[in-house]
């Protein structure tokens, strides 16, 4: 049976309410999930104050504020602050996204910080995402071929290069595949819509030559058929592209190679 | 646990090869039910709050049984399949194994007690 309550020392507690910065009159409050997993202690919620007029629009900007200026035993990831290394994934007043690219003006009152949900805790706002990545690993992906390395380069037509548009640009954040029951309850077997949508990005290359093999190896009522259309992927990813769409795509072809 | 690679992990027994003839089988039930429902309903309606023997002799009729047992059987085999779905969703180990042999079981009962009830009253 899934597990549809956090176990005993999963539960969040009330943490620590840091001190008002002096002297600030435009303020706003955070809300930020804490573990610490030398401490033996349930995780909590601490509260801080950032003064918004020398933050940044960011909510990014914010959790870098508090952690040079407020508490430095913060800890997130984070790298190029321009929603291109998905480094800082994490849930935001409720919603899966980016720091960098998530506005301050976009969370109405308090704001609410979450690591990414369903996912081990390595610390603070740190999920582990080792079984993510080993999942998008066994995908393939990368272009497999079986005729010869032409003397130049693998041609492609600009009509099948426009098919990668909306797939490419995926920065591999898991802000999709966190948000997706499907993946919740069945996330060891269920690839998730992050590694689905590479897979079709590699399924639809016309330079790729594996693509019977791509599909024998997601027919399998758990690893592509957990995706009930349930649609959470597409409404949350930061970059505004559709996995439920390249996953549909996928059921469509393995029906048209059998009827 | 085990000293198991991620990549080990994610593999596991390696993909079942399976799964398309389910989601198909669905897509087609979920179709030819699009057509039956309404039918089932207009032809169930006409009589609904008529006395036994309209009733039964209506039933007698070969459109409206046919639409019935059609309904029925149909629909309760997109049931065990759709709830099948659900009890992989959420049980895991021998109850799901339990829940699916339990579910498929009372579907087909439901369709075979529905034909038999639908054959009385028709023949």
């Amino acid at each position: 049976m899934v597990q549809l309550t956090l176990p005993k020392n999963s539960r969040i507690t009330t943490g620590k309410v840091w001190p008002k910065p002096e002297g600030a009159t435009n303020i706003r409050t955070f809300k930020i999930y804490r573990w610490n997993p030398d401490d033996g202690k349930n995780p909590q919620v601490d509260t801080y104050f950032v003064d918004m007029d020398t933050c940044g629009p960011m909510i990014l900007d914010a959790l870098i504020k508090i952690k040079n200026e407020i508490d430095p035993t913060l800890t997130f990831r984070r790298s190029c602050r321009e929603g291109i290394c998905g480094s800082c994934a994490m849930n935001i007043d409720g919603i899966n996204t980016l720091a960098c690219i998530y506005g301050m003006d976009e969370v109405d009152g308090d704001v609410s910080i979450y690591p990414l949900p369903h996912m081990p805790v390595v610390k603070d706002l740190i999920p582990d995402l080792t079984h993510f990545y080993a999942q998008h690993a066994s995908i393939m992906p990368w272009l497999e071929t079986k005729t010869n390395r032409p003397a130049k380069e693998w041609k492609q037509s600009i009509e099948d290069r426009k098919k990668l548009d909306g797939l490419y640009e995926c920065v591999m954040c898991a802000s999709c595949s966190t948000s997706c029951p499907s993946y919740w309850w069945n996330g060891d077997r269920y690839l998730g819509p992050a590694a689905l949508l590479h897979a079709y990005r590699w399924i639809i290359d016309s330079r790729d030559e594996a693509t019977g093999e791509r599909l024998d190896q997601l027919e399998d009522p758990f690893k592509l058929y957990r995706c009930h259309t349930i649609m959470n992927c597409t409404k949350t990813c930061p970059k505004g592209l559709n996995p439920a769409k390249s996953i549909a795509a996928i059921k469509s072809m393995m029906v048209e190679r059998q009827v | 646990m085990g000293f198991l690679t991620d990549r080990k992990r994610v593999t596991g027994l390696g993909a079942a090869r399976t799964g398309t003839d389910h989601f198909w089988s669905m897509t087609v039930s979920s179709v030819a039910l699009l057509i039956l429902v309404p039918l089932f309903v207009f032809t169930f309606g006409a009589v609904l709050g008529e006395d036994y023997d309209t009733v039964t002799a209506y039933y007698a009729r070969p459109f409206p049984a046919i639409v019935a047992i059609l309904t029925l059987t149909v629909g309760f085999h997109h049931f065990a399949m759709g709830a099948r779905v659900m009890i992989e969703d959420y049980l895991h180990g021998l109850s799901r194994k339990i829940g699916i042999i339990a579910v498929t079981c009372i579907s087909y009962a439901a369709i075979a007690a529905g034909i038999f009830a639908i054959a009385r009253i028709a023949l």
